[in-house]
């Protein structure tokens, strides 16, 4: 029989503000921002997922992780009910204007605090900023391997583990000793819903929080001090007009329309 | 002393114009009067523009200035799988010629393979003045660690001014870890690149919250500014025979070539025929082809076309195909030639995949689809008909 041990795994989220919500004013040409809803980032839940799943194979804790203001404490809260069992937030003003290497510098120097674990788990990437810079940022500054776009795994043990790795050709076959951080895919699982005993458990849970003084941060190194790039400018792109529909009998519009497209098919 | 951002509370006028051109929702009025929440805003300094009462101020400090004058050149990180070096790095040295031409500096491209030797001349041909050459078993395939120690310690000894990269799975990994370890600024995903000639800045333009707003991002302070690129967007270099590069071989101790992954295999997944970020054509089927056996009439098209073959969300979820080739928010961003969509209804998650390719199609039994709202052609009919006409035609055009 397989001997188990116990797992520490951390599970790094982000909230986000809910893509289907996002709407642009035709007059301003800008966001709607009124009315979205925030939501955990889409990936960070395969994350989350199959964080739980590895506790519940091996045993151990999961600890799900966010830097972000106040109200981010309800992803934490949502990650809680799908299964987690600590959650911290690390929140200052200091961290203002964190691009994704104070980000990733915050963090690690949380993940430090917390102590040994065997396994980080990431989304690929957030659905807001769309950079995937974050994961691989963290486990530069932890000085640990890593392993992107994980779409299985394979096999784990206390040492080490066997996963697969997507690329845009297929996979590859990787393997890496622990402690580690992986970021997943949306191939890796299906995400279970909130259980009633997580959503009470959701409720009750004292959400650990910290500020960068609690992390022993460099505060050169937080905020926008900390990032080397700045937002200089920010702008719409003009919305994709709608063309022509065309219409009549299926063997002429097909007709037509394979004349229409001739140059870009040729 | 950080940057800082200040409302005039006897400027502001309680209009809302900020609040509506924040980005980041960072805004909200409290008595009439504009508030910035300083955990979420990013001083983007959106909301001083809009303001049309200057009742705004975005300070920038200056700071201390460093020395940025040692960092010279353009490097291209030129990704190779197997020794075949990958497009994307001749679009990246396609538009790294124009940026180092407008610094008035070289365009480098940087190699790192097992038996490579004969990429040096391809390298050359397509105008790169130096080439940075390391070929070690070690770095046959692309692992993250000996990968980032090697970059890391030609960044640390040449001092490039700019780095790029694909922002490919290897290119993401690969800087994301490289741009930490030489505190550099790293722009993920550029679709547009410029320079600031007078303060030698690379001017780095990304799409952000799924291509509904884009953002322009620069490295003040911090050398190399590094940035991904996306693929297709720039323009592959030329080729110039005559031209000879200058070649730097380098050589690393083990230590820093040594890996703690271990890449045991590399699977390529056969039903993939062409890769859906390369290809120049996509056909993609949803969940309006009514059940997998009907995605054949999409890989029919597809196979006339040479094309790609994509699919939304609805259609992976339901098991018709399998996720690697699912376009949209949770799956792949493309941006070919010429996208058609077949029984796709167009949910804001799938076009935030593809709304940036050049012709859009869009084949729908329902009118009112929100696809139509962004094709440049639409047909309101019933895929399993139009797709195999369509196919018909093509096969007459192209002879096949």
């Amino acid at each position: 029989m397989r001997q188990k041990f116990i797992m520490n795994i951390i599970v790094c989220i982000k909230q986000v503000p809910n893509t289907t919500d996002v709407r642009i004013d035709p007059l301003t040409n800008t966001l709607i921002r009124e009315g979205v809803e925030s939501v955990i980032n889409p990936f960070d839940a395969y994350a989350i997922e199959e964080a739980v799943r590895l506790k519940e194979r091996l045993g151990g804790k999961v600890t799900a992780l966010t830097m972000g203001p106040p109200q981010a404490e309800n992803a934490l809260k949502e990650a809680i009910s799908l299964g987690c069992d600590e959650a911290v937030l690390v929140s200052d003003r200091k961290f203002a204007g964190s691009d994704t290497w104070a980000t990733s510098y915050t963090l690690s120097a949380a993940i430090k605090k917390l102590g040994a674990f065997d396994v980080i788990i990431c989304g690929k990437q957030a659905s807001d900023g769309d950079t995937a810079q974050v994961g691989p940022g963290i486990s530069a500054h932890l000085n640990i391997p890593q392993v992107t776009y994980v779409k299985k795994i394979e096999q784990i043990s206390a040492a080490s583990a066997k996963v697969e790795r997507m690329t845009e050709e297929g996979y590859d076959i990787v393997e890496t000793p622990l402690p580690c951080l992986f970021t997943v895919v949306k191939e890796i699982n299906t995400p279970r819903l909130p259980s009633m005993r997580g959503m009470m458990k959701a409720k009750s849970v004292k959400v650990t929080k910290w500020t960068a003084d609690d992390i022993e941060a460099d505060p050169r190194l937080l905020g926008l001090d900390g990032s080397p790039t700045r937002v200089v400018k920010i702008f719409t792109p003009a919305p994709r007009k709608g063309g022509e529909i065309l219409n009549g009998d299926t063997a002429d519009i097909a007709r037509e329309l394979a004349e229409l497209l001739k140059d870009a098919v040729i | 002393m950080a940057d800082s951002i200040t409302i005039f509370l006897d400027k502001c006028t309680g209009c809302t114009l900020c609040v509506k051109a924040c980005p980041f929702g960072a805004i909200h009025m409290a008595n009439k009067k504009a508030v910035i929440d300083m955990a979420v805003c990013t001083l983007c300094g959106a909301c001083v523009e809009a303001c049309k009462f200057r009742a705004i101020e975005l300070k920038k400090t200056a700071g201390g200035k460093k020395d940025l004058s040692k960092y010279k050149d353009v490097w291209v990180f030129c990704e190779q799988k197997q020794g075949v070096i990958q497009s994307i790095s001749y679009e990246l040295l396609g538009e790294g010629k124009k940026l180092a031409g407008e610094l008035g500096v070289k365009l480098c491209a940087v190699i790192l393979g097992s038996g490579i030797e004969s990429k040096i001349g391809e390298l050359s041909a397509r105008g790169a003045d130096k080439i940075y050459f390391v070929d070690h078993p070690a770095l046959k395939s692309y692992q993250d660690d000996p990968y980032t120690e090697v970059l890391v310690k030609l960044a640390e000894e040449y001092f490039p001014e700019i780095i790029l990269c694909g922002a490919t799975t290897i290119g993401r990994s690969l800087v994301s870890r490289v741009a930490v370890r030489i505190n550099a600024g790293l722009t993920a995903d550029c679709t547009a690149l410029d320079i600031d000639k007078k303060e030698r800045l690379l001017l780095q333009t990304r799409p952000a919250f799924g291509g509904n707003i884009m953002a322009t991002i620069i490295t003040p302070n911090h050398r190399p500014q590094m940035a991904t690129v996306r693929h297709k967007v720039m323009k592959e270099a030329g080729t110039f025979s005559s031209n000879k590069a200058e070649v730097v071989r380098k050589s690393y101790p083990e230590a820093v070539l040594s890996s703690r992954t271990r890449l045991l295999d590399v699977v390529k997944e056969i039903e993939e025929t062409v890769n859906l970020a390369e290809a120049d054509i996509i056909v993609s089927g949803g969940r309006g082809l009514g059940g997998p056996e009907n995605f054949s009439v999409i890989k029919e098209l597809a196979k006339v076309l040479n094309a790609a073959v994509g699919a939304s969300r609805a259609a992976v979820d339901s098991d018709w195909i399998p996720y690697s080739h699912q376009v949209g928010q949770t799956g792949k961003t493309v941006c070919p030639r010429l996208y058609i969509a077949c029984g796709i209804s167009g949910q804001i998650q799938h076009l935030i995949g593809m709304q940036s390719s050049d012709i859009i199609v869009a084949i729908n039994k329902d009118p009112d689809a929100p696809i139509f709202k962004i094709a440049t052609y639409g047909i309101v009919g019933d895929v399993l008909q139009v797709v195999p006409a369509l196919t018909k035609e093509f096969k007459r055009i192209l002879n096949k």
